[in-house]
Order: C-alpha cells, then structure tokens, then sequence
C-alpha cells in the first residue's frame, strides 16, 4: 500500500435532468426527452457530497486539495455546476456542443472520458448511482472500462486508506467492504449522508470560482463519435403509458379488511 | 442462424438449477437461437450445478479458470468478452441486478456493442423498456453488430426443466486489468420470503407502519408474497434497505402490490406502479397513492392488515 497524494484532486461527474416532481415528456420523432425545468441531479449531489466529505476529512481545500465538477449538458447546464460549486467544490468543467444532443451511454461515456483526460490528473472520479433521466447506472462502469480504471460502485460509505480507497458496498444479500487502488471511479448511493444546502457563505464564494467550457474540438472528438449519431443503441419508437386511474375508493366501516380478501378473490388473485 | 450468450453470476446458481430471472433469460435465449444457448458462467461450476443448467436448456457452458465473481465488474466483463468471442454471439443476455448491469456495461465499450437495460421484452433486435418511471413504454434497437440486453425478472414465463445435458468448456479470459477486491463480506440474514424483485405478490409498509412490520408481514405471509418498504421506513431503519421499493431501490411489476401507509411520492411510484393491480391503505383520504389504486382503503392499518391477513387464511384453508 501507497501513501496518499499530498494533494488529492478528486473530480465528480454532475448532471443537469429534467424534475421528477413535474411530468416529463419525451417529444420528436426519433423521441428525446424534453429538458426544461431541469435541476441538478438529486443522486449526483451525494456524489458532491462525498467527495466534498473525503477531502476534509484530509484538510480540505487549505490543504490544496481539489474537487472539480464536470458536466456535459446544453448551456442551461452550468446551473448543476454553480450548484455544487454553492455546496463547495473548487471549480467546474462544462463540455457544450450542440453535437453531444441524443447521447446513449457509450456516447456520454466517451465524451466524458476524454474531458477527463484532457483535465487530466485525477486521484478519484465520483459519479451519482444514475441519472434521474436515463436511469441505466451504465455510464459509471463505461468510463472505468475506458480510462482502464478500478470501480468501487453503489457505496454508502467511502474513505482513505493510505493510497488506497475504501468502501462499503450493500447489496441484498451481503454487505461488502471493498478496497481499490488510485486513480479509481466511485458511485454513490443515496444512502449516503444527506446532501449540505449551499449556505450564503458558499453562494457568495461560488461567485468567484471558475467553470471552464469545453468544446468536442478541444478533445479531438468528432460530431459522428458522439451524439444520436455516434450511439450504438437508437429508440424507434415510443408510446405514452396510459395514466392509471383510481379506481374505487371505500373507508373502512369495521369491515374493510374482509373487504380487501372480498376484492382479491372476485379478482382471482387469492 | 442467431447465437444468444447468456451471462449469469455463479452466485446466482445451485444444484437446483439457477435462479428464476436467470431461468428467464435462458428461455428467451432457447426461443432465439434453436438448439444452441451458450451460458458463460463467473466460475468454475460443480457437475450438478452444470447438470441444472443443461436441464434448463444450456448447451454449452463457458467458464474461467478461477472465480472471478467478486472483481468488481473488471474480472467478469473480461471474461464475459472471451465467451462473447468463442461463442460468436450476436446477443448476449443479462439479469438486471445491480452487478449484471455494471458487467453489462463494461463488456459493451469491450465488444462496441450497445446495451441496453431495463428490458422486458426481447423481439427480434428489438428491446422494450419503459422509461421515465414508467411514464413511457418504447422500443429500442442496438446499432451495433452485436447487442447486449438486460432482462428484467417477470419477463417470460421460465420454460420447465427438461432431460437436456450441457458441456462445459473453460476459456481463457484476458488479464482484466486493476480491479477493487472485496475483502470482508457480512451475511444478510434470509427472510425467508419470496424474493422481492420477482415476487407475485408484494406487501410494502411506510412511515404510517410507525416502526412496526408485523401487521405488513402478517398479510404478506397470508398471501405468500414478498415484503417491501417505502424509503422513509428503510431510512428510520425499521427494516433493511434491500427492501426499498422505487427510484433507488428496487422496480418490481407483481401481478398485486399492497401499498400500507405509503403516501405515494413520485420516487416510490417509480417503482411500483407497472404493477398489475395495485391496492393502497391509508389513514389519510387525501394522499396520492389513492389517484393510482385499484382499491384504496381509508383506515388504519393496524386494524385492517390483521382483519384480512385472518380472513384471507381461513380462505384458504
Ligand atoms: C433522490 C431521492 C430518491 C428517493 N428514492 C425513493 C425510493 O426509491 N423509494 C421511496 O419509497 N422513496 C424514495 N424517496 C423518498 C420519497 O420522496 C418519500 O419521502 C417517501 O417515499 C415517503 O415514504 P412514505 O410514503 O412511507 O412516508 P410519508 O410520505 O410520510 O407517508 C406516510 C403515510 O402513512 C399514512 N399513515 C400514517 N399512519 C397510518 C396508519 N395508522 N394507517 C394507515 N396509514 C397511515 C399517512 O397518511 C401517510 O400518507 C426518494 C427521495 C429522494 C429525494
Ligand atoms: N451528461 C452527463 N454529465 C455529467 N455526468 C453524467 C452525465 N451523464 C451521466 N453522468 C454521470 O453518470 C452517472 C450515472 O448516469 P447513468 O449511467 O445515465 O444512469 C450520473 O449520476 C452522473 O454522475
């Protein structure tokens, strides 16, 4: 085992989705999502958050130690950046190019590996669980696969150990505790600390930081290497699930209970 | 003529045969690729275990030289791509489970293949998910030579053992590069219970259980179905995460899903509501879960679980 590196630069992988609290819409004809009243992920900012823990567990930023958030996403995008910039990370990446529009995962993952190599340096990648849009928790493996990178992924707790990385991974029938060497990626789950609010000291501050625009050209990509046209799946076709709709309504008299066994066997699910 | 790899985690089989999503996959490989279904497997396998998986409709069976299971994603997508090779494979199926999707991934930027998750129908080349929290049904297509799926459980109907035998075969996998290795493991004790992400029948208790499972777990067990929970009773720490049903825990699509003391938040719709039919009992004749019963109950739980739980036993009996 290593020692830590005296600065650890940790970057952490935002994304800008569409509200769940609102209906969300796919339109066109080769169908996309409809990006208005987006927000910065909600499972991403635990990703921030553990991030933001790790390094003060280590000093913090006076110690020179750095969380750069990068995010690919239309110009709106750069709201998930100063929000994680307002929770405490030290600058942001923002990679916009109108040809990264209908991204599948391969894609998204390519792109974003190459600004990580062009950024370069990283001790630590940290991802959300998924996206909140795409919900395939595909990008967090792809990018290890691409940047040849050891993956510690769904984990509720994580932190140093000498130059190692440690976690806590649970699945449904056993806990895991894992160690990886560095650089490594990391997701987190939502069963992580609760994400800090931005106070006003940190909505001040952000005001000051830096985010730095990436283009394609800048990474040597091409506008047929990513987009819909450099995606290895494509959707044909899409079709609104009708509503559900209530159904009966009834308040328990002192019988309900025979009422619900009354219900399951008229529907033979007894 | 078309050949469907099927990847399965050695963990997830026994002498008995393999689990019931991985039954599923092996049935849709069987109905694909007539008289040929190659299943790579993450570990050298016992003789009856590769004996369940022949009766199962396995042809062939690839396996490394030594586990791999446990290399996080890196070791089995490695080996998955050697399989994917020998076999010629123009499809290969996963289960959905969290690790499955994370091998899926890797062996799709291995082999440039498209992935695609969540799947519940396999057709031709054309893969339906439904996406947004079930707000959208769509079809999906690979682009690439070859595809990789994985399967949601309740797909297919799993085809019933026959008198098939596999050979098996071990390959040789490519170095897999740096990897995190798990280094202590602690049990989760079993329920017991049907397990929650292919049950039939789920019982789901919320905050309105105050703490107390038993009334859930009573009209669960008359039922035979499984136990699950909203993610306010699995962060009060009344029962374990695993049985978080929604965005961050588990979608299930039981023929039945009784939700009990859920207000029903967009986040625990999300994994519920492509359920069949859906019944809700709540104290409060306001909440949403009700805009999406087939049955809603207004009352109290702990009055109306037992009442059901007696009637539905004595039903049966
Ligand atoms: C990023 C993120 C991810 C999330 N992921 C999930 C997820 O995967 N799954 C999930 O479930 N939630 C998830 N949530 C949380 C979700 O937003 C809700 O907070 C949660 O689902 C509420 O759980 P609940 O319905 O049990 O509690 P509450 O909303 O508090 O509802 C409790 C209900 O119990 C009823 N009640 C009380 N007493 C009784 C009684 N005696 N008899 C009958 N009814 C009674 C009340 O009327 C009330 O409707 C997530 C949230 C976020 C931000
Ligand atoms: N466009 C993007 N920009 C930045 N990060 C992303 C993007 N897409 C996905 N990610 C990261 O990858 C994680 C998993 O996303 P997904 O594979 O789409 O479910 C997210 O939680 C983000 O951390």
């Amino acid at each position: 085992m290593s020692d830590a590196p005296a600065q650890l630069k940790v970057l952490v992988l935002v994304k800008y989705v569409p509200d769940a609290q609102f209906d969300r819409h796919l339109t066109g004809e080769s169908p996309r999502l409809d990006r208005s009243d987006s927000i910065l992920s909600e499972l991403d900012e635990y990703a921030v958050e553990a991030a933001l823990q790790l390094i003060e567990a280590h000093g913090g930023a006076k110690a020179g130690h750095e969380v750069t958030v990068l995010t690919m996403g239309p110009a709106a995008a750069s709201n998930a950046v100063k929000k994680s910039l307002q929770m405490g990370a030290t600058r942001g990446v923002h990679l916009n190019d109108d040809a990264l529009a209908g991204s599948d995962a391969a894609a998204t993952s390519l792109a974003l590996a190459e600004a990580i190599r062009h950024e370069g340096g990283f001790d630590l990648v940290f991802t959300g669980m998924s996206s909140t849009d795409g919900e395939t928790s595909l990008v967090p493996s792809q990018l290890a696969e691409r940047l040849g990178l050891p993956q510690v992924t769904l984990v509720s707790e994580v932190s140093l150990d000498g130059g190692d990385i440690v976690a806590r991974r649970d699945g449904d029938t056993e806990t895991q505790y894992v160690r990886a060497p560095l650089p490594a990626l990391v997701s987190v789950t939502d069963q992580f600390e609760e994400p800090r609010y931005p106070n006003f000291k940190g909505i001040i501050g952000a005001k000051k930081k830096k985010t730095t625009p990436l283009s394609l050209a800048e990474l040597g990509l091409g506008a047929d290497q990513v987009g819909a046209a450099g995606s290895w799946t494509e959707v044909a076709s899409s079709e609104a699930r009708p509503a559900r709709t209530a159904g009966t309504v009834i308040t328990d008299q002192g019988d309900a209970g025979v009422k619900l066994a009354d219900f399951l066997a008229d529907r033979k699910l007894l | 003529m078309s050949t469907t790899l099927v990847y399965l985690d050695a963990r997830s089989l026994s002498a008995e045969g393999p689990g019931k999503a991985e039954r599923e996959l092996l049935t849709i490989a069987a109905g694909r690729s007539a008289g040929s279904v190659v299943v790579a497997v993450s570990a050298p396998v016992e003789d009856d275990v590769a004996a369940s998986l022949g009766r199962f409709g396995a042809t062939t069976v690839l396996v490394p030289a030594s586990d791999v299971s446990a290399q996080l994603a890196a070791g089995p997508a490695a080996f998955a791509a050697a399989a994917a090779a020998e076999s010629g494979a123009d499809l290969v199926l996963l289960t959905n489970a969290g690790d499955s999707k994370e091998v899926a991934a890797r062996l799709g930027i291995k082999l440039g293949a498209g992935v695609v998750t969540d799947v519940v129908a396999v057709d031709g080349g054309d893969f339906t998910k439904s996406v947004l929290a079930g707000a959208y049904t769509t079809r999906v297509r690979a682009k690439t030579a070859v595809a990789i799926a994985t399967v949601k459980a309740n797909s297919v109907e799993p085809a019933a053992p026959g008198d098939g035998t596999a050979e098996v075969r071990r390959i040789e996998a490519p170095e897999a590069g740096p990897t995190a290795t798990v280094e202590r493991t602690e049990a989760k004790p079993a329920s017991g219970r049907p397990e929650l992400a292919d049950a039939r029948v789920v019982v789901s208790g919320g905050r309105g259980v105050e703490g107390d499972f038993g009334p859930v777990e009573q009209l669960a067990d008359a039922l035979g179905a499984a136990v699950g929970a909203s993610r306010a009773a699995t962060d009060a720490g009344w029962i374990e995460h695993s049985y978080q049903v929604g965005q961050t825990g588990k979608t299930v699509s039981p023929q039945l899903y009784i939700a009990v003391g859920i207000s029903g938040a967009v986040q625990h719709k999300a994994g519920m509501q492509t359920a069949q039919t859906i019944v809700a009992v709540n104290s409060d004749p306001d909440a949403p879960i009700f805009e999406i019963a087939d049955l809603g109950i207004v009352g109290d739980l702990t009055e109306i679980l037992p009442q059901a739980a007696e009637e539905i036993k004595r039903r049966k009996a």
